[in-house]
């Protein structure tokens, strides 16, 4: 029989969820990221095109959660690198709480920021 | 406290289905005090196992609303709060029949891990003296309490990706070994559990360290052997 789908219901699998997730989309946004960049050698009057076309709320809202998943991801990394690296004593669900935390943080902090 | 527990028990092999039974709510009540109740009153063919009924011979794991439980120390009032229970065999195991897996698979993989002890010396050698707050010592301890229940391989999802994964009692059992100083096969070992099926394909989920009825840390041993097989791997020895 499969695992059953309530079995997954802990907070580390939630934090491999988020990991897998946000991965992917970045992954995926990354090619779009260097596709712009690259307009600054190619043909940088469009690039200043795109810039004042995603100067606006609902794309500014969209980096934000990019941030975010990247903020999400590069914790959760280095979660996974301390849980792997380093001897345990019963901290590993403090460190998912301040994985969680310093993504949060980076959130607010950008969407004040923009 | 209703007066009943409504239980839905699994019946067959794996193409089986749920049957439902009316149980007494008792006080205290175990769910293998449940299963055992609706085998001796109310159908005796129904397949399950137990032995001890203390936590200790790991042989009454199920799967209970769920999640993969000791059904012997697990107690309705903590499960089953609405009275609801639902009973299953354990996840990634084939099942025999009802409530009963065939564990081999998952005790094949305890041997294929190297989790024999490996002696270096004979009775008629002194003692070996282990320091008991020795680091050795104290992750050897860590893991030593494992009863085999299977808990923890029903609960990862590893193991239903990768049927060859080890999976978190025979790496947690060769983790132990790894820190017998009396150990003689540790070259042997590390290159048992280094493989593609072994420690490197864990996900790090941690749902065997959050099941484990006996607290242990699958996970933690598995970081462990993922280091020393770095170490290994960095002296040109694996
Ligand atoms: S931590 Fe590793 S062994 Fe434990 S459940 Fe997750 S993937 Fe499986
Ligand atoms: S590590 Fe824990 S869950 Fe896994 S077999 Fe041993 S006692 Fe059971
Ligand atoms: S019956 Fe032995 S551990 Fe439950």
């Amino acid at each position: 029989m499969k695992t059953d789908w309530r079995a997954r219901n802990h907070p580390a699998w939630w934090a491999f969820l988020v990991h897998r997730i946000s991965g992917i989309v970045l992954t995926l946004f990354l090619p779009f990221h260097f596709w712009v960049l690259g307009m600054a050698l190619n043909d940088a009057a469009r690039m200043d095109d795109f810039f004042a076309w995603a100067d606006r709320p609902l794309v500014k809202v969209a980096e934000a959660g990019l941030v975010i998943l990247l903020a999400a991801h590069l914790t959760g990394g280095l979660r996974l690198m301390a849980l792997e690296f380093l001897a345990w004593r019963g901290w590993q669900k403090d460190l998912l709480a301040v994985a969680a935390g310093l993504t949060v943080i980076a959130g607010v902090v950008f969407a004040y920021v923009v | 406290m209703s007066d009943f527990l409504t239980v839905r028990v699994w019946r067959g092999d794996e193409q089986g289905g749920f049957q439902t039974f009316e149980v007494p709510r008792l006080e205290s009540q175990t769910v293998l005090d449940v299963v055992s109740h609706i085998q001796r009153q109310l159908d005796p063919t129904l397949a399950y196992r137990f032995a001890c009924r203390v936590g200790m011979c790991g042989s009454c794991a199920m799967t209970v609303n769920g999640k993969a439980r000791w059904t012997c120390r697990t107690h309705v009032a903590k499960v089953a709060a609405d009275g609801n229970l639902e009973l299953a065999p354990l996840a990634h195991l084939p099942v025999v029949r009802d409530l009963v897996t065939d564990m081999s698979a998952f005790f094949d993989k305890w041997a294929r891990a190297r989790g024999q002890f490996h002696p270096t010396a004979t009775r008629k050698d002194p003692f070996a003296r282990i320091r008991p707050d020795s680091a050795q010592r104290i992750n050897a301890d860590a893991g030593i309490e494992c009863i085999g229940c299977g808990v923890c391989y029903a609960s990862c999802d590893v193991v239903q990706w990768r049927p060859d994964y080890l999976g978190p009692a025979a790496l947690n059992r060769a983790w132990t070994l790894v820190n017998d100083e009396r150990d003689g096969a540790q070259a042997e070992r590390l290159r048992a559990v280094a493989g593609d099926a072994g420690c490197h394909a864990c996900h790090t989920h941690l749902s065997c360290t959050e099941r484990c009825p006996k607290h242990i840390s699958p996970t933690a041993g598995i970081a462990g052997l993922k280091r020393a097989a770095m170490k290994a791997a960095l002296r040109g020895d694996l």
